[in-house]
């Protein structure tokens, strides 16, 4: 399991989830993120195309990053979630607070 | 302590060999979750659950029961473990957590789909698991709780 980050030529930086985003891993995955808004990244799309399952700590790291990102002028969208992950987003309502696309591409460039 | 150190004591096994009744006692090291997760979900896998319920419903909701048996039930002490049971039958998998803490009140809980719950990072855990498995129940002083996943 890893996180994947890289930047597209309009300066998006796309983190791939890779395996879960749970309470073991979540931290990594914010720093990461925090180091990229840091190096003056405002454009972020998280792609969970490859992510098996999500728990609260990593929907909370999202909620976290996302406003974290939003006080430095910039915008975390999501990206690539398949079925049971788009309702998990649902049931907790947290698809009011994200921007989700449905293909990292589509997120990239609706930007 | 590591991972790594993760052991599953198997009490009884079907006629082909499967387990159908196992045990692991996690130590309460948020580090050890995932790998928690992995070991039970492998040993489930001949088991009456759906690939998808067993790849996502599963694995969520026990990292859920997981992480706040650690948190809140051992307060995040490696030297307390939390003792997982899985009962695998035709009909469902039952899975316990126990944990060596005083307990809680899960009715007091609060909603964290209300709007001024929703910014927040934490309290989604006993939500999420409540919608992704078909039964939750907990011991009368609130530090075992009980999973169920039917058939299917």
């Amino acid at each position: 399991m890893s996180f994947n980050l890289r930047k597209d030529s309009k300066g998006v930086v796309v983190v791939g989830v890779d395996g879960q985003l749970i309470v073991g891993n979540r931290q990594e995955l914010k720093q990461k993120v925090l180091d990229a808004l840091e190096g003056g990244a405002k454009k972020f799309v998280i792609d969970f195309s490859r992510t098996g399952y999500i728990d609260s700590s990593g929907l909370g790291v999202l909620v976290s990053l996302s406003k974290k990102i939003r006080e430095q002028g910039g915008d975390l969208r999501l990206a690539g979630l398949n079925e049971d992950l788009q309702t998990l987003f649902e049931l907790t309502k947290l698809d009011t607070l994200f921007s989700i696309l449905k293909t990292p591409e589509e997120a990239v460039a609706a930007f | 302590m590591a991972p790594s150190a993760l052991r599953l004591i198997v009490r009884r096994r079907g006629r082909d060999g499967q387990p159908l009744e196992f045990s692991l006692a996690v130590p309460s090291d948020l580090a050890c979750v995932g790998d928690a997760v992995e070991l039970v979900a492998h040993q489930c896998r001949t088991g009456p659950l759906s690939m998808r319920r067993l790849a996502f419903n599963l694995r969520t909701a026990l990292a859920e029961a997981l992480t706040n048996a650690i948190t809140y039930g051992s307060r995040l002490d490696p030297a307390k473990a939390v003792h997982v049971r899985v009962e695998v039958t035709v009909q469902a998998v039952r899975i316990d957590v126990q944990d060596a803490g005083d307990g809680f009140d899960p009715a007091g809980v609060p909603d964290p789909t209300v709007p001024d719950n929703l910014p927040k990072e934490y309290g989604r855990g006993l939500f999420v698991l409540r919608h992704l498995v078909d039964e939750v129940t907990f011991n009368p002083k609130g530090n075992v709780i009980c999973l169920t996943l039917r058939a299917g």
